[in-house]
């Protein structure tokens, strides 16, 4: 079974069809792309998919369960997270309360413990803290917990919202142009991370970007959107390499 | 760079202590002046209030920093808290109960009243956002004290009557007895605030709103104040979190306002004492205290009540001097002088010569 099934998904604002008829197959373990000119509707989709818009029809169904219309925070719960194209971390506080936020739903305590500082608050805050860590270590971010978010260089805040995402233990993973201003160096790093966090959380990943570099280099499959309309599904060199494709970008 | 200090956790707990230690030294040197003379009796007088208006700015701090909206609708919980409990109070002596006990129970009510007025509120309000939800509850504030000036509440033996019209169409029998007397307020609730009582109801408040910041729950809070969005999509419940903090938030304002019914024998909802005008004074503790910084709340509403006080001598030109204070306090706080000179003479560096760098 797929991970990830979308069917007919569509949206209008006003005059304006955003997202007319999308279709996405996605399984498990895979690392899949998203791409298309500016306004194609690609952020709009990953809105659609994370519940910040409903959609006027179509169907999306992950991991077997239907979450067509569900609220942001049931989808979360469902199993998708997902980094912003604009960077949103939560500024005003130390990269490891990033983390930790992220691990609300994941280890529970009620207000009142956490004021009467009962024993389960040092435990699951302790917990909480290991967890958190083990994540930052992941993104050799481990040795700036202290930090607050907004201190961090550019790459790193990037990192650090994809460990936030990973740390509300989703199923699929969706990526908001990760690699958006960083230099050839770090996009390499940050393809190196992309795998390496498919791999060892055995994690199913959905991805929009631009840098057709890092594109070709990690996606094993594409749907390259135009205005809101799928142009090209498949394989991802065969996609490249589609007429219709290079014409979309690079104008004929 | 700017970097939290190693040990975050610990720098927080480290921090805290400094307030709680702060709060009990003020009190241990005014206990002594007291038991010594040397403390006119106007100024024993400001005790309370200050207590008083030190718990309210480390509630509304908790709304205005934490859950970063601002209110001018506090001074409408604490008139909830301050009524609530009052009448409480009055209803009860007639019935001989123990006073320590009754007293107990009337701040227990005030506070969960105030509470529950903050979660109605609340979920009407914080829908709203910003400028918008300022002058809301600056409404709410309003209808509050309003809605209290025309409740005639009154006892005889056939049990409670409740009347917002006037005082006769509360048919009370012979035995009657008023309660709640309009725009008369309540009368004769008994002196029992003491500045022991406002210290520790504020080293609560202190103990409440420090442990939950440093909470799962808190930075839920914190976390939706930052970028809402980010918070939803890590599956935060924005609604229920910011409820939750602005109900304590009112609550730690109705506690505030128990203090300061049962300072007075009349209590009487004026705009002056639970108009916006408190409302705005509360605001101007946590503001100028540091939006953020508890301790810095206290410590503003402490200076700003003190100084009309100690001004007194110089007559007309006091309120002058106070609102020079106000503008020089907000001018020079948060410069990048003063900044720096608070951290080359803070507790933390004379008791720790080898603390590293900050900043």
């Amino acid at each position: 079974m797929a991970m990830l099934e979308v069917k007919n998904l569509g949206i209008s604002f006003g005059g304006l069809r955003a997202v007319d008829g999308f279709e996405v197959q996605i399984e498990k373990g895979q690392l899949y792309g998203l791409i298309g000119p500016n306004g194609a509707g690609k952020t709009t989709i990953f809105n659609l998919l994370t519940g910040v818009y409903k959609p006027d029809e179509g169907l999306i169904r992950l991991d077997g369960e239907e979450i067509t219309g569900k609220s942001t925070i049931d989808i979360n719960k469902a199993g998708i997270a997902r980094t912003f194209q604009n960077i949103r971390l939560f500024k005003d506080q130390s990269v490891l309360d990033n983390v930790k936020i992220g691990l609300h739903n994941h280890y529970k305590y009620s207000t009142m413990t956490g004021i009467l500082r009962l024993p389960k608050y040092r435990k699951m805050e302790k917990e909480m803290d290991e967890r958190a860590r083990e994540l930052l270590k992941v993104f050799e971010l481990e040795e700036k917990e202290n930090y607050l978010s907004s201190n961090l260089p550019y790459g790193e805040q990037r990192k650090l919202e994809i460990a936030r995402a990973l740390a509300t233990e989703p199923k699929l993973l969706l990526l908001d142009e990760p690699a958006a201003g960083m230099n050839p160096n770090e996009t390499k790093e940050l393809m190196d991370t992309i795998r390496f966090v498919r791999d060892k959380f055995d994690m199913t990943v959905l991805l929009i970007e631009h840098d057709m570099k890092l594109v070709s280099g990690i996606c094993e499959e594409l749907t390259v959107l135009n205005f809101g309309q799928v142009l090209a599904q498949g394989e991802t060199s065969q996609v490249l390499n589609n007429p219709e494709v290079i014409k979309a970008y690079l104008g004929e | 760079m700017k970097k939290l200090n190693i040990k975050n956790m610990k720098k927080s707990t480290k921090s805290n202590f400094i307030t709680y230690a702060m709060v009990i030294l003020v009190f241990a040197v005014v206990q002594f002046m007291v038991s010594g003379g040397m403390m006119s009796s106007l100024m024993q007088g400001l005790l309370v209030p200050l207590c008083t208006y030190s718990i309210v700015a480390v509630g509304l701090n908790l709304c205005v920093g934490y859950l970063g909206e601002l209110s001018l609708g506090h001074a409408g919980f604490m008139c909830v808290g301050a009524f609530s409990s009052a009448f409480f109070t009055k209803y009860m002596v007639p019935s001989g109960m123990n006073e320590t006990l009754r007293f107990l129970l009337a701040i227990v009510i005030g506070t969960l009243v105030a509470a529950a007025f903050g979660y109605l509120i609340g979920i009407p309000v914080l829908r709203l956002r910003g400028d918008y939800l300022a002058i809301v509850t600056l409404a709410f504030g309003e209808i509050i004290k309003n809605v209290i000036n025309v409740m005639y509440v009154g006892r005889d033996s056939a049990g409670l009557h409740l009347s917002f019209k006037d005082k006769a169409s509360l048919n009370l029998g012979e035995d009657g007895e008023m309660i709640v007397d309009g725009a008369k307020g309540i009368t004769g609730t008994p002196h029992q605030s003491t500045f022991l009582i406002g210290v520790i109801i504020l080293l609560i408040s202190l103990v409440v709103v420090f442990h939950l910041v440093n909470s799962r729950s808190g930075r839920a809070i914190m976390a939706i104040r930052d970028n809402r969005i980010a918070a939803e999509s890590v599956g935060i419940n924005i609604t229920k979190y910011k409820l939750m903090a602005f109900s304590i938030s009112a609550a730690i304002a109705g506690a505030g306002g128990v203090l300061y019914a049962h300072n007075l024998s009349t209590l009487i909802a004026l705009p002056a004492n639970f108009g916006y005008n408190m409302s705005i004074m509360i605001l101007v503790f946590v503001v100028l205290g540091g939006i953020g910084s508890f301790r810095g709340s206290i410590i503003a509403a402490v200076v700003l009540t003190m100084l009309p006080e100690v001004l007194r001598g110089l007559a007309d030109y006091r309120m002058l001097i106070y609102a020079i204070v106000l503008i020089i306090m907000m001018l020079f706080n948060w410069a990048p002088k003063a900044i720096e000179w608070r951290q080359r003479f803070s507790l933390k560096r004379l008791f720790h010569k080898n603390t590293e760098e900050v900043q």
